[in-house]
């Protein structure tokens, strides 16, 4: 802990902080690279998700290191605005950005295959299905706040680094399966049963905010505890809502068919029906 | 298009935006007023039960997509000239009404979840939220009423 508090105030990182920021600049440096291979063969990207992934990775940058990480120490607060940005905000950008479809677009042609049944697998049927990410997603947050799991990961650096890693990785996969895209989705439930998942991981997202502020984590002073949730509340609401939005529109306000034949609307299999 | 060629009037789904918007506009107005505006409410308070929690968390996320879900569906009945007020007026009083009665009775008597206002005798209070929303449910099943049997007539009359 004592280690945060010299970084806090000058330039220097810490080692694991290291790691992350190549992590990170890696991802960004690995999209950009091949979305200017794509150019250069004339092959269009959209700048919306360029732009999606390089804002969903400082979301997720702003969350591990710097002054809010650094203040998330110590300060409940600050660690619930960056549960926002790394399991929220960030996983939405980054499921925008559309990774697998850069990487198949990329990829030669028998790994593209490869990389094509990997996500057509039973597996990734059990864990992209809204419900099961759901569990994954909420139920994760709620054992590591009802659990003594948010006080270890003061004590162990592992397992904090774990947290992390499940909070962002369960949230691109969540929000991945209640938008069905736009990367590939094989496997993908149809709308109704994907806002459903949906409206019931934002319930649990709330009473886990309101169970949090009637009753804090260990080690977790009232007094934050009850600002940290009221933010948690508040600030993951846009976010909540956005994805609404996404998951809604191609459903209820389909493009019309007029313009465009209904293959080139992502999801029109399962919103032409009227 | 039906068989016949004409348009459907989309009554139902007129309805059901409407509907969806009064929830969304109750909830809201739930929200926006009385928790951050008059601080009447509280975000949580000691008496609330596991159940009304739970209620009040499944009626706020379901109240967000409501708003979403109405919404879209109001700009593509526009989009298509298919909109009407009338219906859409009837649905969303329907909604308001119910669902201001399911805050009101349900959640806030039954369940316990946080009441309108604290350290004042709740009885006005109490009467004046139920009675609006019995207002406005039954003025939103009249209406339903009067344009469903409106639409009736005109699918005879063809």
């Amino acid at each position: 802990m004592n280690q945060h508090q010299h970084y806090a105030g000058g330039t220097l990182l810490g080692p694991g902080e290291w790691v992350t920021v190549l992590l990170i600049a890696g991802a960004v440096a690995a999209y950009l690279l091949v979305v200017l291979r794509l150019r250069r063969r004339a092959i269009y990207w959209p700048v919306k998700r360029t732009s999606a992934w390089v804002a969903g990775w400082a979301a997720v940058g702003a969350a591990l290191v710097g002054p809010v990480a650094d203040r998330a120490h110590d300060d409940f607060v600050a660690h619930m605005a960056a549960h926002v940005l790394l399991g929220m905000l960030g996983p939405l950008l980054l499921v925008l950005a559309a990774p697998v479809t850069l990487a198949l677009r990329m990829l030669p042609v028998p790994a593209a295959r490869r990389l094509a049944r990997t996500l057509a697998s039973p597996p990734l049927a059990v864990l992209t299905n809204p419900f099961v990410a759901g569990v994954l997603d909420i139920g994760g947050l709620w054992v590591l706040y009802r659990t003594g799991l948010y006080a270890a990961t003061h004590t162990e650096p592992a397992l904090h680094v774990l947290v992390h890693a499940h909070v962002l990785a369960a949230g691109y996969l969540f929000t991945f399966a209640v938008l069905g895209g736009p990367d590939p989705a094989r496997h993908r439930a149809s709308p109704p049963w994907r806002a459903g998942a949906l409206v019931l991981a934002i319930a649990a997202h709330n009473i886990l905010a309101k169970v949090i502020y009637a009753d804090p984590p260990d080690g977790v002073p009232v007094e934050r505890a009850r600002a940290g949730a009221e933010l948690m509340y508040y600030a993951g609401a846009p976010v909540e809502i956005a994805v609404l939005v996404l998951v809604c529109r191609p459903w209820l306000l389909p493009r019309p068919r007029a313009r465009g034949s209904a293959r080139s609307v992502p999801g029109s299999r399962l919103s032409i029906r009227n | 298009m039906d068989p016949q060629g004409r348009r459907p009037t989309q009554h139902g789904r007129n309805i059901v935006a409407g509907i969806l918007l009064g929830l969304g506009t109750v909830a809201f107005l739930d929200e926006a007023v009385f928790h951050q505006l008059l601080h009447w409410h509280h975000f949580y308070d000691k008496s609330t039960s596991d159940a009304g929690l739970v209620s009040d968390g499944l009626f706020h996320a379901f109240s967000w997509f409501a708003t979403v879900a109405a919404l879209m569906l109001v700009f593509g009945l526009a989009r298509d000239g298919t909109f009407r007020a009338s219906a859409f007026a009837a649905g969303w009083l329907t909604g308001a009404g119910f669902f201001q009665l399911y805050d009101g009775l349900f959640q806030h008597k039954v369940l316990g979840l946080h009441q309108i206002r604290y350290d004042v005798n709740l009885t006005p209070y109490d009467l004046v939220w139920n009675i609006v929303a019995a207002l406005l449910l039954a003025a939103g099943i009249a209406l339903w009423v009067v344009t469903a049997r409106r639409v009736r007539r005109a699918d005879v009359s063809f």
